[in-house]
């Protein structure tokens, strides 16, 4: 699904420059789910950005279902962004005067699709999180729990290759939490592939592969006993 | 650009900056407001003047004689001048090819009468060409012509009102009129634009009327049109040369303002001519200043909106909004608000000059208004304003990161 060789990636900080990922070799197959560990400012967001073309490694490759992700026009990487990866963030990112459905089909928008068809698959994919009566509310008439359903509705929209979530439960009290981790499970159980940054202990355990990073580099990369989010609903 | 979906978003986010896009559209409303009350007044002053030459055309001069005010080449002050016949051939010969149209004029009072009907009315006469001068538009019957002149036919071309007058309900073609004793056949009857002194004139060739009048080849006035090929200031130094020409004739001196009087309308036009361009400048100057005024106004809004909605722009890239996708947004919003306050602008800028343009008559003003070429002409200026208003912050929109946009700070 992606492979990972040496990578690398600094932000300039001032005159110096601050190197945040120094060499990272990482290959997830299909159908996995992935925690990406690690205390605050080891760059896990960062690499997580790189992996969905937000960002762009300074060295190494970096390659998606076959493609080499390398020097992408914004056009390019706005068609790849839009066909194969389907963001979830912490701060569920929806877009605040548009409501459930319309915020779940505006990836289908950009893939050029009808709107009819937008209206059906954006309701397909609100049923499935629960969320069809919503269609019609606004953001900010929903809860922390709900809003990220959404957005998942909305990452998913697009039937991306890859789901990738930043800190998806980050926002959310701990019963919300498996909520969301439950559903997650159930998309992987379907064949999803997921890479989840957390660092929460208990959301990584509900994974199958824990990757921790320190300081820039995988200091363990592991497989696990997957614990069941349904158990605590 | 006829995407529907794209419209919904732009209305969104129109509907998002309500009082935002009001303000900014409102200064584009006041540009072309002011430049459509501006046009049209300038219109207004350019149609007065229109109808103050209607009568005649407007590349007319007419040549008058005088009496001397100044001796000259031993001739004494307070001499008659009288053009004659001669004089007419002269111009038609020496200035052929800068004359478009010709006539000599003989005044006459006369008493005419049909029946029981009587009534005093001006004689002109004149020779053919005297119709296109004056703009005569002959209803029935025809004109003066040469044959009439070589024949010194006794025929006369009767005014409307001349018609009404004396032949009441019927008609006068063929019928003689009585002018002072004596009969002539009434060939034609016209109407004139410049008022109804103008239809209580009769014609009748210029041949006729010094045979019958004074047995003499004299002639009252010469008027002609100049060619109408040639600029106001050729045709301004044509009738200096014509005046010239005509005082060495006479033995007149160069000073004499009245022995020989020249009055070239290109005179006047010219210099109307160069009051409306002006005018019409400075409404350009004035309506452009007002209009980018707006269109940094808008282009300023429009920064602040992209600003505001950094992130939702961030959101939208990380979804796979193309590039294209957002600048075309940006650009069409703007755009729209300012064709749409341009719009506005214009529709009330005329009602204004619907409103208040029978009341500016007296300034001069006749019925001011907006033409269609104005109204083609601004849109496709606001559509330009509008693209110039957006670029920029297309421009910047297009260059957010969605890294950047996206950062939860
Ligand atoms: N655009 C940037 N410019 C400069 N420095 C940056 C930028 N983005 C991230 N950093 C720095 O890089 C380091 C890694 O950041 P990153 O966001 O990847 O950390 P993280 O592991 O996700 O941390 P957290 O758990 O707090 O989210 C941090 O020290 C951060 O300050
Ligand atoms: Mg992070």
């Amino acid at each position: 699904m992606l492979k990972i060789n040496k990578l690398h990636k600094s932000y300039p900080i001032g005159d110096s420059s601050l190197h945040v990922l120094k060499g990272i070799d990482l290959s997830v197959e299909s159908g996995e789910m992935v925690a990406i560990m690690g205390s605050s400012g080891s760059g896990k967001s960062t690499l997580l950005n790189i992996i969905g073309m937000l960002d762009e490694a300074d060295e190494g490759d970096y390659i998606l279902d076959n493609v080499p992700i390398k020097n992408l026009t914004e056009k390019k990487a706005a068609i790849y962004r839009n066909r194969f990866l389907g963001f979830i963030f912490q701060s569920f990112n929806l877009i605040n005067y548009k409501n459930a459905l319309d915020n779940v089909a505006l990836p289908l928008y950009y893939q050029g699709l009808k709107r009819k068809e937008r209206i059906e698959k954006g309701l397909f994919h609100l049923e499935k999180v629960g969320l069809k009566a919503w269609a019609e509310h606004l953001p900010s008439e929903l809860s922390g729990g709900q809003k990220q359903r959404v957005a998942i509705a909305r990452a998913l929209a697009a039937d991306p290759k890859l789901l990738l979530a930043d800190e998806p439960t980050g926002a959310l009290d701990t019963t919300t939490s498996y909520e969301i981790m439950a559903f997650l499970q159930q998309l992987n159980d379907e064949g999803k592939t997921i890479l989840i940054v957390t660092h929460e202990e208990d959301i990584a355990d509900m994974c199958k592969r824990i990757v921790r990073l320190v300081d820039g580099v995988i200091m363990e990369d592991k497989f696990v006993e997957q614990v069941r989010a349904s158990q605590y609903v | 650009m006829f995407d529907r979906d794209l419209w919904r978003e732009i209305f969104q986010s129109i509907n998002m900056n309500r009082t935002r896009t009001l303000l900014s559209g409102f200064t584009v409303t006041f540009a072309i407001l002011l430049f459509a009350i501006l046009f049209g007044i300038t219109n207004g002053l350019t149609n007065t003047f229109d109808e103050a030459f209607k009568d005649d055309a407007t590349n007319s001069i007419f040549i008058n004689s005088g009496r001397t005010t100044q001796a000259n080449k031993g001739l004494q002050a307070g001499r008659q001048i009288q053009f004659k016949n001669e004089d007419y051939d002269y111009i038609k010969k020496e200035f052929g090819d800068k004359v478009q149209f010709i006539t000599a004029r003989v005044y006459k009072n006369v008493n005419a009468s049909f029946q029981n009907e009587k009534n005093s009315y001006s004689v002109r006469a004149v020779h053919p060409d005297h119709q296109y001068l004056e703009n005569t538009k002959v209803t029935q019957g025809r004109y003066i012509n040469q044959l009439d002149l070589n024949e010194n036919t006794k025929v006369v071309v009767i005014g409307r009102l001349v018609e009404n007058d004396l032949f009441l309900k019927t008609t006068a073609i063929g019928k003689y009129i009585n002018l002072n004793g004596i009969q002539y056949k009434v060939v034609g009857v016209f109407e004139d634009d410049g008022g109804d002194n103008e239809e209580r004139l009769i014609y009748m060739p210029i041949s006729t009327a010094q045979q019958i009048y004074g047995n003499n080849d004299y002639i009252d006035q010469i008027n002609l049109t100049y060619n109408p090929a040639m600029g106001y200031d050729q045709a301004i130094a044509f009738s200096g040369l014509l005046t010239k020409k005509l005082k060495d004739r006479f033995s007149v001196a160069e000073s004499d303002q009245r022995a020989v009087r020249v009055r070239n309308l290109a005179n006047e036009a010219k210099g109307i001519n160069q009051m409306t361009t002006g005018l019409g400048m400075i409404v350009l100057v004035i309506g452009f200043g007002t209009l980018i005024a707006g269109v940094v106004g808008i282009s300023n809004i429009m920064i602040f909106i992209v600003k505001e909605r950094t992130k939702e722009i961030g959101i939208r890239k990380a979804l796979g909004a193309s590039p294209k996708s957002i600048v075309s947004i940006i650009l069409m919003e703007s755009i729209f608000i300012t064709v749409i306050a341009g719009f506005l602008g214009l529709v009330i800028g005329m009602g204004v000059l619907e409103l208040v343009g029978p009341s500016l008559e007296k300034f001069f003003i006749k019925d001011p208004k907006v033409s269609l070429s104005l109204v083609v002409s601004a849109t496709v200026t606001l559509i330009a304003a509008g693209g110039i208003a957006g670029y920029l912050p297309a421009k910047k929109a297009s260059k957010i990161k969605p890294i950047v946009a996206l950062r939860d700070d």
